[in-house]
C-alpha cells in the first residue's frame, strides 16, 4: 500500500488579487445613476377610422396653460411667474372656495380599503398644456413640474386629513384612494404651429 | 525568580489576510447588484433640465432610452451641431422610432410589455418641436408611459 501522501494546500493569497481584478472590472463597466423624471402618460392615438366627436368641456372646467416661445407662461388668459403657477394650479384643483368660475366638483362615493365608502367632491377641471414648437425643452419642464408640484401637495393635504399620512407613505390601497379623489388630469395638446 | 526575555526575540505576527478575499467579495458582490450595466455608448450630448417632483425609474429593463441632443464633440465634424436623436448606437430619425419602440417591446416578457416604460433623455435647450415629434410617434407606437428624465435638485 502506497504511503498516503499529505496534499500540499493551494496558496490562496492570489484570490485577493483576482477578486480585486473582478470588482474594478464592475466599478468601470457598470453605472450606478438611477434615472429619474417626471412620469407621464400620453394619451392613446385617436383611431381615424371612428370619428373623433369633440369632447365639450366648460370653460370653467378648464385651465389653459401656454408656454410661449420666449418662455412666458399665460395661465387662465393672464400672464403669470411660474412662482405664481403653483397657486394658481392648487387653486383651480381644489376650488376651496366653491367659486363660480372655478371647476364643478362631482361628490363621488370612493371604495376605501376597508371596504366602506368615502364622499368626496372630486373636481371635474382639467389643466390644458399648451406649448408652440420653439418653447424650450427646460421651460416646458418647469411648468410640468410645477404642476406636478400642485397636485402632489394637494394629495397631500388631502391625505393628510383622512389618513393622517403623507401621501408617499401610503400603501398602495390608500394611495389609490386619494388618487381617484385627486386625478392628474392634465392634457397635453399637440404644439401650435406657429403663424409665419 | 522570573526570566526576563530578552526585547529582541518578541516579533509581532504578521497579519493574516486569509479572510481579505472575503471582504473583497462582498464588496464585489454589493456592486453587482446594486449597479446596471452601461449599455449604450451616448454619441449625444446633453444636460438634463432641472425638476424637484421626480420619480425614480425602477425596473431598468423595462426601459427603453430615447437620446436628444447635440452630438458628441468628437462627431460634430460630420453630423453638425444640430440636435438629434440616438436610438441603440446610432443617430435615428423620428420616423426610426416605430421600429425602435417595437424591437423594443419584442425583447420583452409578454407580461411586462404593458408596464415598459419610454425615458426621454433631451438637452434643457432643445426646442419642443422635436419633442412633440418623438412624443406624436411614441402615441403612434403605441408606448403611452414616458418619463421625461430630469434631475433631481431640491430647488430652484
Amino acid at each position: 500500500m502506497a504511503k498516503k501522501k499529505n496534499i500540499p494546500e493551494i496558496n490562496a493569497s492570489s484570490q485577493a488579487d483576482i477578486a480585486f481584478t473582478v470588482l474594478i472590472f464592475f466599478l468601470v463597466v457598470s453605472t450606478m445613476d438611477i434615472d429619474t423624471g417626471i412620469v407621464r402618460m400620453l394619451p392613446p392615438m385617436a383611431d381615424p377610422n371612428v370619428k373623433q366627436e369633440d369632447i365639450k368641456v366648460k370653460e370653467r372646467n378648464l385651465l389653459l396653460v401656454f408656454v410661449s416661445g420666449s418662455g412666458n407662461i399665460m395661465a387662465g388668459g393672464k400672464v403669470i411667474s411660474l412662482n405664481a403657477l403653483k397657486d394658481k394650479a392648487k387653486e383651480f384643483i381644489l376650488n376651496p372656495l366653491d367659486d363660480k368660475d372655478l371647476p364643478e366638483k362631482k361628490v363621488t362615493d370612493i371604495e376605501m380599503p376597508d371596504g366602506s365608502k368615502w364622499a368626496y367632491p372630486v373636481s371635474e377641471g382639467v389643466i390644458s398644456l399648451q406649448n408652440t414648437r420653439d418653447t424650450s425643452y427646460q421651460v416646458y419642464i418647469q411648468v410640468q413640474n410645477e404642476l406636478t408640484r400642485a397636485f402632489n401637495e394637494v394629495r397631500d393635504e388631502v391625505s393628510m386629513s383622512k389618513f393622517g399620512k403623507k401621501f408617499e407613505d401610503l400603501d398602495e390601497a390608500e394611495r389609490k384612494v386619494i388618487t381617484k379623489a385627486i386625478p392628474m388630469k392634465i392634457s397635453e395638446a399637440e404644439p401650435r404651429k406657429m403663424a409665419k | 525568580m522570573a526570566v526576563m526575555k530578552k526585547k529582541g526575540e518578541r516579533e509581532v505576527p504578521a497579519m493574516s489576510t486569509t479572510s481579505l478575499p472575503d471582504v473583497v467579495y462582498i464588496i464585489l458582490f454589493f456592486f453587482m447588484l446594486s449597479t446596471s450595466m452601461r449599455d449604450q455608448e451616448l454619441l449625444v450630448t446633453y444636460k438634463l433640465p432641472e425638476a424637484t417632483e421626480v420619480q425614480k425609474l425602477e425596473k431598468k429593463n423595462l426601459v427603453s432610452y430615447i437620446h436628444v441632443g447635440v452630438p458628441s464633440l468628437n462627431m460634430q465634424a460630420k453630423f453638425g451641431t444640430a440636435p438629434r436623436i440616438q436610438l441603440n448606437d446610432s443617430y435615428k430619425t423620428t420616423k426610426d422610432i416605430l421600429d425602435f419602440i417595437a424591437g423594443e417591446r419584442d425583447n420583452l416578457n409578454e407580461s411586462d410589455r404593458a408596464s415598459m416604460t419610454v425615458c426621454l433623455k433631451a438637452d434643457e435647450n432643445t426646442k419642443m418641436g422635436v419633442v412633440a415629434d418623438v412624443k406624436q410617434e411614441l402615441r403612434r407606437a403605441n408606448a403611452l408611459k414616458l418619463s421625461y428624465a430630469s434631475s433631481k435638485v431640491l430647488n430652484y
